[in-house]
């Protein structure tokens, strides 16, 4: 076949590179709602913790 | 312990890729044969590298984790095949895209380097319905790396085969001869190949970095458990099967 024009060959590699970008902004996405959720975990955690230490302060402190 | 330099890698990684992609516009030339559709080599060839040395690499890991019974090889291994499915659809969509505006066609079933890829990409799609499918965490991590060496052995064997066929269209980027490739054209493709292989292994840290943050919180919380029986349960509250038996150090 022969090359194609630019007007109509841009739109196939503008194609192209946006899926890459696509694909790795994703990736990046999911990530980063592993890492907010985790986040979040951590933080009920240290609430618990927390709320062990003002429970009972002689136990708690053997956590700190 | 995997975050250890990931912002100067992210960094690293995102002028690679910048560089990458602005050489591919403004200084490599237009191919002479394909005219401008060939600047999705640029992508699409270090994309295909990168996938299958991870799916390699993930096979080595899972040799290490083997021989060493160490599940942070297993979960390594199976990180780098993560990223490389990911890599490897990016690389059968931009090759359709490709094969779209050169040869007229979105696939060609004739062709042994597409058929053979897309045959390596179901290969490695079983690996995580077989891994999860295990219930048992260490008979999961074995069964894992054992598909992980004989799928990572078969890839290289595979991509040999291809060559060494006779009826090909598929164009040879790479080659003794170095495809004829003018040194501006060759620059930019190696430019594009260390950006993708950065973008690699700093999503690679990053995967890692987050599995083993959960990881830890998975240990304190059963640490805390062991004080106190209501705990509030998250995901990542129960021991998945990736996780290790025993904390990392």
């Amino acid at each position: 076949m022969p090359a194609l024009p630019l007007d109509e060959a841009g739109k196939y590699v503008a194609g192209a590179y946006v899926v890459f970008i696509a694909l790795v902004g994703i990736y990046v996405a999911i990530m980063a709602a592993k890492l907010a959720r985790i986040e979040r975990e951590l933080g009920e955690l240290n609430e618990l913790v927390d709320r062990r230490v003002a429970a009972s302060p002689r136990s708690g402190a053997s956590h700190e | 312990m995997y975050g250890k330099g990931l912002r100067t890698l992210s960094l690293a990684s995102s002028l690679l890729l910048t560089a990458a992609f602005g050489l591919v516009f403004f200084y490599a030339p237009n191919d002479a044969d394909q005219g401008f559709v060939q600047k999705i080599f640029y992508l699409h060839v270090p994309m295909a590298i990168v996938a299958l040395g991870g799916f390699v690499a993930g096979g080595v890991m899972a040799i290490a984790h083997l021989r060493t019974r160490d599940r942070r090889w297993d979960m390594r291994s199976y990180v780098a095949i993560h990223l490389s499915l990911v890599l490897a659809v990016g690389v059968l969509v931009t090759g359709s895209i490709w094969a779209r505006a050169a040869w007229g066609h979105w696939w060609v079933w004739n062709e042994p380097m597409l058929v053979s890829f897309l045959i390596i990409f179901l290969l490695y799609a079983c690996y995580q319905p077989l891994r999860f499918s295990i219930e048992d965490p260490e008979r999961q991590a074995r069964y894992a790396s054992v598909f992980a060496v004989i799928a990572g052995a078969f890839v290289p064997l595979n991509f040999l085969a291809v060559r060494l066929a006779q009826a090909y269209t598929h164009p040879r980027v790479l080659g003794t001869t170095g495809g004829n490739m003018p040194g501006s054209m060759r620059l930019t493709g190696l430019v594009a190949l260390i950006g993708m292989v950065a973008l690699f292994v700093t999503l690679w840290k990053y995967e890692m970095t987050s599995k083993h943050a959960g990881q830890q919180l998975g240990a304190l919380r059963r640490k805390l458990a062991g004080d106190e029986e209501i705990l509030p349960a998250g995901p990542s509250a129960t021991p998945t099967a990736t996780l290790p038996a025993r904390p990392e150090a």
